[in-house]
């Protein structure tokens, strides 16, 4: 009889053909899916041209995944030029699900290019791992691996997924294969419903601060409880989105109805397997909340671990140059909505910009109303139910820009949004070392959609608790 | 075999973003004339104060310059955290560093040091930061006892072993191990 696994174990010993695996052991498993962007694809392919020959071809053009996301809206060169390699690659190998960014000339290629006009109508997706579950990648029991350290994100999906470095990509891109050595598990339980004034962004910051930014290096976090089941699948994705953050290999949450709806409402393919937790797995660690103990934090800079309350930093009086909505942490649709229900009919204090996740995102700001619901079935004497998310945004004074990456990354110093001085900026995005967001001596507050649009109404890091009277409703924003 | 040379020390919870910041990863690593420039900007993104310890306000890489004196790069805790970006590792290798001596790695940096065979990353139990190492000492690895000695202090340190990744660091990388194990061709 095999030995009793977690999720994560189970996973791997299926996709290394055992019956069971320990933490420790090594395996070479089989890669349901391979994530590439426009920043790692052109070091990938190149390696992989490099090492299995110019005629090579990838082992599976179904399996890999090309989602530019990062450097897309600059007038650098350079950026445009590797989109095109992307689109060689796509050509050459007849790679199947590529999602170009279609306003971008890359022939004559410079200068700024003029964004999408409409998210409905662009091949371009945005933030990959965003994109990714919106266009049918995601699917509970596989292993996904990414050149970007937030693959983690699938792991809301029931899946493993990790972020690996280009020679890695590059080798499963022609073998279909990598080496993994099996985590060892940690395990988070949360009991009772999530309140009101928070995320799942508060959550995982009170994770992060209570096992340090490197606490769960080369390990596997397993999110778990009534608590998780209460989260929508997008909180849930913030979840595992920073597992990163605590240095965790993969995150992963329980497959439900939730997964299971938005799943077969979208997967490219029509099967997958769900693993269950047993009974009598081991752990490595084991701590539990009840969701009603917490309050919003925040992580001050310069590291996801450096966790305040938000009402701490209120009283502190901290104040606040800018404030940043958007990433695959932050810029999901209901993290607009949480974010768009505290600004409505408000002003805000300080230049604050939001990019949304994916065009997707952008066009349920634009159909969506303040209870998630369509605008057009709207109650005109309610003007949460007539205004849509993006009016919210911009009548509220954002800026709101194309879905990217964005200045989550820094990234090229035209980039929308980017920290060019040492200023300081609360934002709904992952990291805070020094000089992520662009200039190395600002100062990056990580926090919550609710904690920072209640920042930005204020001008210094504020606790959302008092603008949030009632729970806010997401209606169908996220759902399938 | 021996690896001898300059120690350039940096702090704990050293990440990939600080090594080579996000701006400079529109050139292509797969292009030989572009690839020097990671080199260029290895640990710009260290603020000043902390970039070259103990005193800091040191430069990795001389300005304008493509590579540095230095082979081994030394740091604390939680070494190349962050961003997976393969750029960090290729950046301190093109840079002309040779091995990296940390308490412990982010997991994706030592990945990518190993399966890209770009650099030798050592781990050392005592603090190396904390006095013992001084950007500019001379340090010595021997690689056939796995210790490490400070030439400039005079003392030696045991480095932990390499374990399950050795063959794969003495194939020089993935693809090399693979091909030893018949795996690929």
């Amino acid at each position: 009889m095999p030995r009793k696994m977690t999720m994560t174990e189970k996973i791997l010993a299926a996709h290394a053909g055992k019956d069971d695996v320990t933490p420790g052991d090594n395996v070479w498993v089989d890669v349901d899916i391979l994530l590439t962007h426009d920043v790692c694809g052109p070091g990938t392919l190149g390696i992989f041209e490099q090492e299995f020959g110019q005629d090579a071809r990838v082992w599976d053009n179904e399996r890999l995944v090309i989602i530019p996301d990062h450097y897309i809206f600059t007038a650098d060169d350079k950026c445009h030029r590797n989109i095109q390699i992307l689109r060689d690659f796509v050509k050459k190998q007849n790679i199947k699900y590529y999602y170009d960014p279609d306003f971008v000339n890359t022939e004559f290629g410079s200068g700024f290019p003029s964004a999408y006009r409409d998210p409905r109508q662009t091949t371009y997706k945005g933030v990959c791992h965003k994109a990714l579950p919106e266009e049918g990648h995601c699917r509970p029991g596989e292993i996904l691996l990414g050149t970007d350290s937030h693959t983690c994100t699938a792991g809301a999906f029931g899946q493993f997924a990790t972020g690996v470095g280009n020679t890695d990509a590059a080798f499963t891109l022609g073998t279909g294969k990598t080496w993994l050595k099996v985590p060892p598990t940690m395990r988070f339980d949360f009991h009772g419903e999530i309140p009101p004034y928070l995320t799942a962004k508060d959550l995982i910051l009170a994770v992060i601060g209570d096992i340090g930014f490197a606490g769960a290096t080369y390990k596997s976090m397993y999110f778990a409880g009534s608590g998780i089941a209460s989260l929508s699948l997008e909180d849930r994705m913030t979840l595992t989105n920073m597992a990163i953050e605590a240095g965790g290999k993969n995150g992963i949450c329980d497959v439900d109805e939730k997964t299971l709806a938005y799943v077969r409402n979208r997967s490219t393919r029509p099967e997958w397997t769900v693993y269950e937790e047993d009974d009598g797995a081991e752990y490595d660690y084991r701590n539990q909340w009840d969701l009603a103990d917490f309050v919003p934090l925040v992580a001050a800079p310069h590291s996801p671990d450096n966790t305040k309350t938000a009402y701490e930093l209120q009283q502190q009086n901290v104040k606040l140059d800018r404030a940043y909505i958007g990433s695959c942490t932050g810029g999901k649709i209901t993290d607009m909505l949480f974010a768009a229900n505290i600004l409505h009919g408000n002003e805000v204090r300080i230049p604050t910009f939001v990019v949304p996740g994916s065009t997707e995102v952008h066009a349920d700001m634009l159909r969506l109303n303040l209870y998630g619901r369509p605008v057009a079935d709207a109650d005109a004497h309610d003007t949460k139910a007539n205004t849509s998310v993006y009016d919210a945004l911009q009548n509220a004074g954002c800026n709101i820009g194309p879905a990217s990456c964005a200045a989550c990354l820094g990234g090229p110093q035209d980039t929308f949004g980017r920290l060019n001085e040492p200023i300081n900026c609360i934002s709904t995005t992952n990291r805070n070392f020094p000089g992520r967001m662009g200039h190395k001596e600002a100062g990056v507050y990580l926090a919550s959609p609710l904690t920072a649009a209640a920042s930005a109404l204020t001008g210094v890091v504020t606790d959302p608790r008092e603008y949030v009277a009632e729970p806010i409703l997401t209606g169908e924003a996220g759902l399938v | 075999m021996n690896i001898t040379g300059t120690a350039f020390v940096l702090g704990d919870d050293i990440d990939t973003d600080q090594i080579i910041p996000a701006e400079y990863l529109s050139y292509n690593p797969a292009d030989p004339e572009e690839r020097k420039y990671f080199g260029m900007y290895a640990c710009v993104g260290v603020p000043d104060a902390k970039s070259g310890l103990p005193e800091g306000n040191k430069r990795f890489v001389p300005e304008g310059a493509f590579t540095c004196d230095y082979t081994f790069v030394v740091g604390g805790k939680n070494f190349g955290c962050g961003s997976s970006r393969e750029h960090a590792p290729l950046a301190l290798a093109e840079a002309g560093a040779k091995v990296v001596i940390a308490e412990f790695y982010a997991r994706i940096f030592y990945r990518n040091c190993v399966n890209g065979g770009y650099l030798l990353p050592a781990e050392c139990s005592t603090r190396l930061i904390d006095g013992e190492v001084s950007t500019g000492d001379t340090l010595e690895l021997n690689i056939e006892t796995n210790t490490l000695t400070n030439q400039t202090t005079g003392k030696s340190y045991d480095l932990s072993p390499l374990g399950d990744v050795k063959p794969i660091i003495d194939a020089g990388g993935v693809f090399g191990y693979a091909r030893e194990q018949g795996m690929i061709g």
